[in-house]
């Protein structure tokens, strides 16, 4: 229980839930009542029950042997990219669109950057016949196009945001103004583990699913539940935090999360933020950010849209600081090749975030016997632009 | 204190914050022009801004900096009733400033009175929830939520913000509170023509004349 949040809601010294007072009265709410709701048995039933046959749970582990062979140690993947929608996002959004419904609320908001978030959250909010509201840079919007027309198919109204980087960031700041002006009919779906408690701890354990398989999964393909090592990308970090999750207190499997560094950690243009960070507050959670000496958040870049953010999830600052988890980075040319490699050596095109997790095979010391877990957190299929242009095809 | 990210604020601040920062604006800088302004100045002095500046800057250094120069107190958005009392309340106590909390319809009485125990100066009443400079009109305030809080007897006064941006508005609020705060309007009401002093003059002028 050592990396678990407390009742303050911080892990270590990260966390807490830095909030103007406007948005007091939803997140105390949220606070009093999350663990209730999402224990309960009727929550568990609905959930379990969607997870398996809406979104295709459980995930396959796939043994990717092409792979293994090539970098001499057992590789697996956990395949979060054949979830419906096309990454784990859709854990979070189940799990949040049904307390959403048990606090009554009416109007769904969300950010998003990469926009499977965005998808994820306008997909359980079709489902649910509930209005939503996504907020998205306008540099995600273009770069991101195939996942803004399938929101709107989706009946979702996607709000382009031109303040700041017009990025994730800013998306996230939008959000959280549309639900200081809406203090009483609209749920927020952080799409992270991010943002004031409850929320790091909430989406964790909707993550969670993602490593309570794996543990079966592993027993079951290689006679023992624990890996060498687990590798995940982290951008705000849920998709890490699931993998994470139910290892956390198991210190001898390895825990590697992977950052953007987009061009390089030594230059201005990178979203390494534990490489090059220190700890601060921003959207209302105490953690690591990247930020000048005067306390301005700086612009985070990344080639990939879902990693592009100047934040951390608390938990994770906290693994880091802890030294429980270590924390690679990746630039953008390293996980461009390390997408051809998985295609050509298992017919499965990954997202640009997941491939950082991909990247860093490059930089770790594996041996032969080895059991390394990646968890390939999407498909690349809204990336097929950016891979056409760059390789030429 | 301008911040990169002001959730709290609508498009008027969040311009003007973007444009003081590529001016250069810094707590530093800001200290570095408030040195001598006790000489000078003599009603209360209230910081605003976000948490984040000020945690780098150093939470303890900048109250005792603030004590030094005669600042009374802060209003950070970001820096809770919850957070304030358990990190930082001594070290503002201690440098006699005050941290100014707010309040919204939606608050509870129990919160309240919470925070009207904890406060000194006064409490910043949020005309209603949202960000700043949505430039309400009077019947957008909600009487019944300012006769509430007229009639709970606080041991503060209270001056009423967020969307006070014209006589008939400001008027308006000091029917129930002790005064009111004006942000947008006024740091749009700057332009490149005036002097700054002449156009605050106006400003305040326009502010107290019904027109
Ligand atoms: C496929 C995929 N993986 C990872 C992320 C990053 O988010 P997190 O770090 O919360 O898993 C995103 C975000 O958009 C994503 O789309």
């Amino acid at each position: 229980m050592k990396y678990q949040v407390n009742e303050k809601g911080y892990y270590g010294e990260f966390g807490g839930a830095w909030i103007p007072e406007m948005m007091f009265t939803n997140v105390d709410e949220l606070k009093r009542r999350y663990l209730e709701i999402i224990e309960s048995d009727s929550f568990r039933k609905e959930f379990d029950q969607l997870l398996k046959d809406y979104v295709g749970r459980p995930s396959p582990l796939y043994y990717a042997s092409r792979l293994s062979e090539h970098y001499g140690s057992k590789i697996y993947l956990k395949r979060e990219d054949l979830n419906h929608t096309g990454s784990h996002k859709l854990n979070n959004t189940i799990g949040q669109i049904l307390l959403a419904q048990q606090l009554g609320k009416t109007r769904i908001i969300a950010e998003t950057g990469a926009g499977q978030h965005g998808v994820a959250t306008a997909t359980v909010c079709a489902l649910k016949g509930i209005k939503c509201i996504v907020y998205m840079g306008a540099l995600d919007v273009s770069r991101q196009a195939p996942n803004v027309k399938k929101m709107k198919m989706l009946g979702a109204e996607v709000i382009p945001v031109h303040s700041g980087n017009k990025t994730l960031k800013d998306a996230t700041n939008e959000a959280m103004r549309d639900w200081i002006n809406n203090p009483e009919d609209t749920h927020y779906i952080i799409g992270s583990v991010v943002g004031p408690h409850p929320y790091p701890d909430m989406v964790a354990r909707f993550q969670s699913v993602i490593s309570a398989e794996m543990k079966k999964q592993l027993l079951e393909q290689t006679g023992s539940e624990f890996p060498t090592r687990i590798l995940a990308c982290v951008g705000g970090g849920s998709n890490a935090a699931g993998a994470f999750y139910h290892y956390l207190d198991d210190e001898q499997v390895e825990l590697i999360g992977v950052e953007a560094a987009g061009k390089g950690i030594a230059t201005d243009e990178t979203a390494a933020t534990l490489a090059v960070g220190s700890p601060g507050v921003l959207h209302s959670s105490r953690t690591m950010l990247m930020q000048n000496n005067d306390g301005q958040i700086t612009e985070p870049y990344s080639i990939s849209a879902g990693l592009d953010y100047p934040g951390i999830g608390p938990l994770h600052a906290h693994l880091f600081k802890t030294g429980r988890a270590k924390f690679l980075a990746a630039t953008d040319e390293e996980v461009l090749k390390a997408v051809l490699l998985l295609t050509q050596k298992e017919g499965i095109i990954p997202a640009l975030e997941s491939a950082h997790a991909l990247a860093a095979l490059d930089k770790i010391k594996m041996n032969p016997d080895d059991v390394n877990v990646i968890n390939l957190s999407g498909s690349g299929n809204k990336d097929m632009e950016t891979y056409l242009n760059y390789f030429g095809y | 204190m301008p911040f990169s990210d002001p959730t709290a604020d609508g498009p008027t601040i969040q311009r003007t914050s973007e444009i003081a920062l590529k001016n250069g604006m810094s707590i530093k800088v800001l200290f570095d022009q408030l040195k001598t302004i006790r000489e000078s100045v003599s009603i209360p002095l209230v910081l605003m801004g976000y948490l984040n500046p000020v945690y780098q800057y150093g939470v303890e250094k900048f109250c005792q900096k603030c004590n030094e120069i005669g600042i009374d107190g802060t209003i950070l958005p970001d820096l809770p009733l919850d957070e304030f009392e358990a990190e930082y309340k001594t070290i503002f106590e201690q440098n006699n400033l005050h941290n100014i909390l707010l309040i919204t319809p939606q608050t509870s009485e129990a919160r309240i009175r919470q925070i009207d125990a904890v406060s000194k100066g006064f409490i910043y009443m949020v005309s209603s929830s949202s960000t700043t400079g949505a430039g309400k009109k009077v019947e957008d305030f909600h009487a019944d939520y300012f006769e509430r809080i007229q009639h709970m007897n606080l041991k503060n006064p209270r001056l009423i913000g967020f969307g006070i941006s014209d006589n008939a508005t400001f008027t308006n609020a000091c029917k129930y509170a002790s005064g009111a705060i004006i942000g947008s309007a006024f740091v749009s009401s700057f332009s490149e023509e005036l002097e700054i002093a002449d156009s605050v003059a106006q400003f305040v002028k326009n502010m107290l004349i019904p027109n």
